[in-house]
């Protein structure tokens, strides 16, 4: 683990605790979570040296992204560090709270975090627009421990306005999703093996039943696809390109729903059991799966891309891609 | 997990090799049809072996002192990459140079290295590599061909190796042979052993496959005499020194590639009729494709570190050869979903043979089953 990682790690591990989490879920205040946070720095890692930032890349920061993710942090981090770095660039001066991000211009979406944000930067469709979370219709999903919000409006928007990217919002918010997926299929991959080689049955462990380890395999491999697929995504920038983008949370999310079901299957009763930390994570897989894009958004979007093309898959790909 | 397994660049000077090979190919291959290139590495043309090794696109991570490159892993990607793309007929040099030189540098003698490496990397030399057996598919650890000592310090071999990828072509074969104790010692008492495939007493029979090619053999020994020569490495170590081999035979891009070229008529195909209805199944194949590129090339960065990195290149092979089997599957399936809708008959038999060939994709090299297993023991299950 490097000189960033570690502390950011060792900081996560003090202050978003299973039972921290829980107690955010279960409506407590994050506020004390929150001043751990903004007093560390990380917030303004994506900000520029010149303005006071750490000026690191989207690339550098993908494993910080992927560290919350490994522990459920029931707040919008990667979202703040992103809308921040925004905001640094366009020269409008950030708010200290919490930042959700969303990535469509209709009113009445669903957004990650939107519960204990106090800002929403909102992709208008001309513009990104700051707005109060106050000024906002934010609803509970009334999904059981979901931090998620559905925010609404009905007249103009108000708050700060500032450009909006070629593409808009939602890649490099795709990106942090697939970063964020990677990382918690990374920590369920460990969970997991681990209570393979603990559970006893047949009067040994489950993980030594040559099916249960070919499915546990496959949840490895789909783990390292997850991961460097959401590298591949954080490899460019915060402008980051569209099949880069697509590539890494269609991966990402499409492993979801194979990933997320292994580790139940080998976990057996227990891991639905509300006490049981394994939830925590599983919710999380499935929301931010569906958060951005869901694969089979990015993939229509990446395949009619694609087809504008008359390079071969390769040659597309090292372009589009690997640029 | 794996934490090593991480998102690697190509380095500028080894991608800057692609423009140079890609001209050769255009020139070697130009009019070659499409179901003929979808042969890939079962397309065996030792000419144009010999040319790619003369231009220098052989023996890339091997020394110069024996006639190599010295460019390393990520060279050899970028040639095997463009190679694998275009359906270039690999076969006369692919196992030579995948993974007989690179065994022979590691853990032959000198006399071995000098015999052998400057005519791999020329072209010259072509191997192949006798693994299996009648009794012994995935339980490698059971073959029963032997090998004893003769007075004279050489070898005496008998036995038989089947499925043998490429014997009937080859000049030599490097076998797994017990050396000594039987089968139920396991993988003790394993050696590997140089076969001149002309020495009296070998006997070579290609069987056909489903396909009508016959890619790969049957081969008998019956009482032939080694030199003393023959053993590479150490008597017993043969077992160990064929896991270290197998990590680079199921590391490459050609475990991601095999169907691309199909990929890409279909593709053109969709292109020509104006079709966009399979936008969304074109744009996970290519993300599929991207990040398992971005996997092989992971896994090439912990072979330029000198690693041998078998879980990786494991994951690797496994996602990779499930891909390259699925390709002939659903673009059957879109092909066919519009039957009013014209197919040209070349794409129609490559679609055709690879989906006939595919089984086999994940059984060299090591099956599924036995992949995943190496996986599990990675994750520290077992």
């Amino acid at each position: 683990m490097n000189e960033l990682l570690e502390p950011f790690v060792r900081m996560l591990e003090s202050i978003a605790a299973p039972a921290a989490v829980r107690a955010v879920e279960q409506g407590g205040s994050a506020d004390a979570m929150w001043a751990e946070i903004a007093v560390s720095g990380f917030l303004d890692a994506l900000v520029s040296e010149e303005q006071g930032g750490a000026g690191l890349s989207l690339a550098e920061v993908e494993p910080l992204f992927g560290a919350l993710g490994a522990h459920a942090v029931p707040l919008p981090v990667g979202e703040t560090m992103i809308a921040r770095a925004l905001l640094a660039q366009a020269g409008v001066a950030a708010p200290d709270g919490p930042i959700a991000l969303a990535t469509s211009a209709v009113s009445g979406q669903v957004v990650p975090c939107g519960l204990v944000a106090d800002h929403v930067l909102l992709d208008r469709g001309d513009a990104l627009a700051l707005v109060a979370a106050a000024d906002l219709q934010v609803a509970p999903l009334g999904i059981h421990g979901a931090l998620a919000a559905r925010i609404s409006w009905q007249d103009a928007l108000s708050g700060a306005v500032l450009p909006r990217p070629a593409d808009g919002l939602r890649p490099v918010a795709a990106a942090l999703r697939a970063a964020l997926i990677a990382g918690c299929a990374g920590q369920l991959c460990t969970m997991t093996s681990n209570y393979a080689n603990e559970r006893v049955q047949f009067g040994k462990p489950i993980g030594r039943q040559q099916a249960l380890q070919q499915n546990l395999a496959v949840m490895a491999e789909d783990m390292i696809a997850a991961r460097i697929a959401a590298q591949l995504g954080c490899a460019g920038g915060l402008d980051i390109s569209l099949a880069a983008a697509a590539t890494a949370k269609a991966t990402t999310s499409g492993i979801v729903p194979r990933f997320a079901a292994t580790a139940h299957a080998v976990h057996g009763a227990i891991g639905v059991a509300e006490e049981y930390d394994l939830q925590l994570l599983t919710r999380r897989l499935h929301e931010w799966r569906l958060a951005d894009g869901s694969e089979g958004y990015w993939n229509e979007l990446l395949g009619a891309k694609r087809l504008e093309s008359d390079a071969s898959t390769l040659d597309w790909v090292r372009a589009e891609v690997f640029a | 997990m794996f934490d090593t397994f991480t998102l690697a660049p190509l380095p500028p000077e080894d991608e800057a090799i692609r423009p140079q090979i890609r001209a050769f190919i255009e020139r070697e291959i130009a009019g070659m049809p499409l179901a003929k290139r979808a042969r890939t590495w079962m397309g065996f043309d030792p000419e144009f072996s010999r040319a790619l090794g003369r231009e220098g696109f052989l023996g890339l991570t091997l020394p110069k002192a024996y006639g190599g490159q010295e460019r390393g892993p990520f060279a050899r990607f970028v040639v095997v990459e463009e190679l694998l793309i275009a359906g270039a007929p690999v076969a006369a040099h692919w196992i030579a140079d995948r993974q007989s030189a690179p065994l022979l540098l590691n853990f032959g003698t000198e006399h071995q290295r000098q015999k052998h490496i400057p005519a791999i990397c020329r072209g010259e030399q072509i191997f192949c590599i006798g693994m299996s057996e009648p009794g012994s598919g995935s339980d490698l650890a059971s073959v029963r061909t032997r090998a004893e000592r003769t007075p004279a310090g050489g070898w005496l071999v008998n036995g038989q190796k089947i499925w043998t990828t490429n014997a009937m072509h080859s000049d030599y074969m490097i076998a797994l042979i017990r050396t000594s104790g039987s089968a139920a010692d396991r993988n003790a008492g394993l050696s590997q052993l140089i076969i001149d495939l002309k020495a009296p007493g070998v006997t070579i029979r290609p069987i056909v496959d489903l396909t009508g090619d016959a890619h790969f053999a049957e081969v008998f020994f019956e009482n032939v005499e080694l030199g003393d020569d023959a053993l590479v490495g150490n008597e017993g170590e043969g077992w160990n020194q064929v896991v270290a081999e197998l990590a680079f035979e199921r590391s490459g891009p050609e475990r991601i590639y095999s169907s691309a070229l199909l990929l890409d008529a279909w593709v053109r195909h969709v292109r020509a009729v104006g079709r966009t209805d399979c936008a969304a199944l074109i744009g996970r194949l290519t993300a599929e494709l991207a990040t398992l590129r971005a996997m092989s090339i992971a896994c090439t960065a912990r072979l330029a570190l000198g690693e041998s990195p078998v879980v990786e290149a494991s994951i690797v092979k496994d996602r990779g050869t499930s891909f390259e089997q699925e390709l002939p599957v659903v673009i059957a399936d879109d092909l066919a979903a519009h039957p009013d809708e014209a197919v040209d008959p070349e794409l129609y038999r490559t679609l055709t043979y690879l989906t006939h060939i595919s089984p086999s994709f994940s059984l060299r090299g090591g099956t599924r089953e036995i992949l995943r297993g190496i996986i599990a023991r990675g994750m520290g299950l077992r």
